[in-house]
């Protein structure tokens, strides 16, 4: 198994307190890996500095060749990345925000091409925002925009795509489309990270990363009973793992 | 609306303040045919409404940049240090000079729009130098509340040195349109078209921007190098129209609202509607500035702050209704 992304933090420290350390993370080639932990446990650091975007004292290799040696556009074309609840572009219309995915294929001030446009439709499409293509982003929903900005991050078609929180503001059938999507980029050979809340949605992935306290507890298969171990041992003994037609779950009981 | 549509509008809307502005005066309409006449509306009424315009959209320009690039709706030209540098740049060549209250001479007015010109990059670039670089944007908004404090301290005393400087630097500080020559026009087109051309490069950076820092840097803008050409951009815009007409309250806030009020836009046009907005926000003001109270004229700077205030309430309180 191939690595897309491999992280090796020995820390990130802001403000005198260090938020991760003794990282050693290796993100496999075509799947979907899913970081869970409960709050503060600096899932998010962690997807910030793996993608480069926090200053950190560590290395990263992405496809084999350092993170810092990717010239920006091409590195940008390779790893795409959304943030926790995005803020901003209010006055921008949807469809602008989901071309700015398309930022690093363009030569810098050209115009979207007919590939452009293809690739925002098809992203928009996908997460069922293409309706609302020509409203403002400060008009809509927060399920409604975060489903503009997953079509955004899509948009980039990057081999790599790290996500933070998702899944926020998306009502159950919205999380259920966004898992296929995943499982499809996935079939297509690309690699997802996504930071997970919902437990019981992780539980799906293909990869398993547990943090606590600003380190790797456990990774694993969310199959493994030595991750529903490493689970209980973080969440606390009320978690509750059980099978349910053939899909594992879990449960604050 | 369409952008092209309403870029058509405001520029429109430019054009008849310019002619408003030619046939405003104190004496009113006059026969072309004097010889006198046609002498005033060349040579003065003329560059001086188109002076009028190129401040505007100066300021309107740099307050779409500032807006976009600190991804805060209330940015203005006026921040970091820039306002603050060159008052004080005036006030101490004022202090030094001694120059007479009534410095409506040109060679004085030329020398002081230097000095002013001067004096807001001075700030700024004192501002960068405090934010240690433009890799913050929080830290580089500080510095430039500290840098506008301080300088604006070092002018009171300046003003208290000398006090008669007071009604000179009440002038400048109230925004003064009736000194603008051929020279000023020229000087302001050149700076606008120079900053226009820097902010429609940097303008997909920041479109990109408005999802955050982080988002940006992932989608490949370099945000150091962008930061550093718009604030040179913002500057140069900045400089140019305070050292021509001095502060002018409130265009190069309420330019970019209005805009965005009116079309949603990536911010290639928005710096360039937001240019064309000032331009015939700060026209109009001058027309009116001139009118009311003929023979005599009010500071620009007092109509467009009564009247930009008063329009940026009714904009808060239309914003802050339910959209839908």
């Amino acid at each position: 198994m191939s690595t897309a992304l491999h992280a090796r933090i020995a820390r990130v420290r802001i403000d005198g307190r260090d938020l991760i350390s003794d990282i050693d993370l290796a993100i496999p080639q075509g799947r979907w890996t899913a970081i869970v932990g409960p709050n503060g446990a600096g899932k998010s650091t962690l997807l910030r500095a793996a993608a480069g975007l926090q200053r950190c004292d560590g290395a990263m290799t992405l496809a084999e060749r350092p993170l810092q040696d990717w010239p920006a556009r091409e590195r940008a074309r390779q790893l795409a990345w959304m943030g926790q609840q995005e803020s901003g572009a209010d006055d921008l219309t949807a469809l602008d925000v989901v071309l700015l995915g398309r930022l690093p294929h363009r030569p810098w001030l050209a115009p979207p091409t007919v590939a452009d446009r293809a690739a925002v439709q098809a992203a928009m499409q996908a997460t069922q925002s293409w309706a609302w293509r020509d409203r403002r982003l400060g008009s809509l929903s927060g399920g409604e925009r975060q489903r503009v900005l997953l079509a955004r991050a899509l948009a980039v078609q990057a081999p790599l795509t790290l996500m933070d929180e998702p899944l926020a503001h998306l009502d159950p059938p919205h999380q259920a489309e966004w898992m296929a999507l995943v499982r499809a980029r996935v079939a297509a050979g690309h690699s997802v990270v996504s930071v997970l809340h919902e437990l019981h949605l992780a539980l799906q992935a293909d990869h398993l990363v547990l943090m606590a306290d600003g380190r790797i507890v456990h990774t694993g298969s969310p199959a493994d009973t030595a991750t529903h171990e490493a689970l209980k041992r973080v969440f606390g003994p009320s978690l509750h793992i059980a099978q349910i037609e053939g899909r594992w779950v879990a449960l604050p009981l | 609306m369409r952008p092209g549509l309403l870029l058509a509008l405001l520029l429109l809307a430019g054009a008849i303040g310019v002619l408003a502005g030619v046939a405003t005066g104190s004496t009113g309409w006059a026969s072309l045919q004097d010889e006198g006449m046609s002498l005033i509306l060349w040579e003065i009424r003329l560059p001086r409404s188109l002076g009028a315009w190129c401040a505007g959209a100066l300021l309107g320009m740099a307050g779409a940049m500032a807006q976009g690039l600190f991804r805060n709706p209330l940015a203005d030209p006026y921040l970091l240090g820039s306002a603050s540098g060159a008052q004080l740049a005036v006030a101490i060549a004022l202090a030094f000079t001694g120059v007479s209250a009534q410095n409506s001479s040109l060679l004085a007015h030329v020398g002081l729009t230097g000095i002013a010109f001067v004096g807001t990059l001075a700030g700024v670039g004192l501002t960068l130098v405090l934010a240690r670089g433009v890799e913050q944007t929080l830290r580089l908004l500080l510095a430039g509340v500290v840098v506008g404090v301080v300088l604006n301290a070092l002018t009171n005393l300046a003003t208290l040195w000398s006090p008669d400087i007071l009604r000179a630097m009440q002038a400048f500080l109230l925004g003064n349109t009736g000194l603008l020559g051929w020279n000023s026009v020229s000087v302001m087109a050149a700076s606008a078209i120079a900053a226009l051309l820097i902010g429609l490069v940097a303008s997909p950076a920041l479109d990109a921007l408005t999802l955050g820092e982080a988002t940006a840097t992932s989608l490949g803008v370099r945000l150091s190098l962008v930061r550093l050409l718009l604030i040179f951009a913002f500057a140069l815009s900045t400089g140019a129209a305070v050292a021509q007409t001095g502060i002018v309250a409130f265009v190069g806030l309420v330019s970019p609202h209005l805009v965005r009020t009116f079309c949603a836009t990536l911010h290639s046009w928005l710096i360039l509607l937001s240019a064309a907005a000032g331009g015939a926000l700060l026209l109009a003001a001058d027309v009116i500035a001139r009118a009311v109270i003929r023979p005599q004229e009010l500071p620009v700077g007092l109509v467009t702050a009564l009247v930009g205030g008063v329009y940026l309430l009714v904009l808060m309180h239309r914003r802050g209704a339910p959209k839908r």
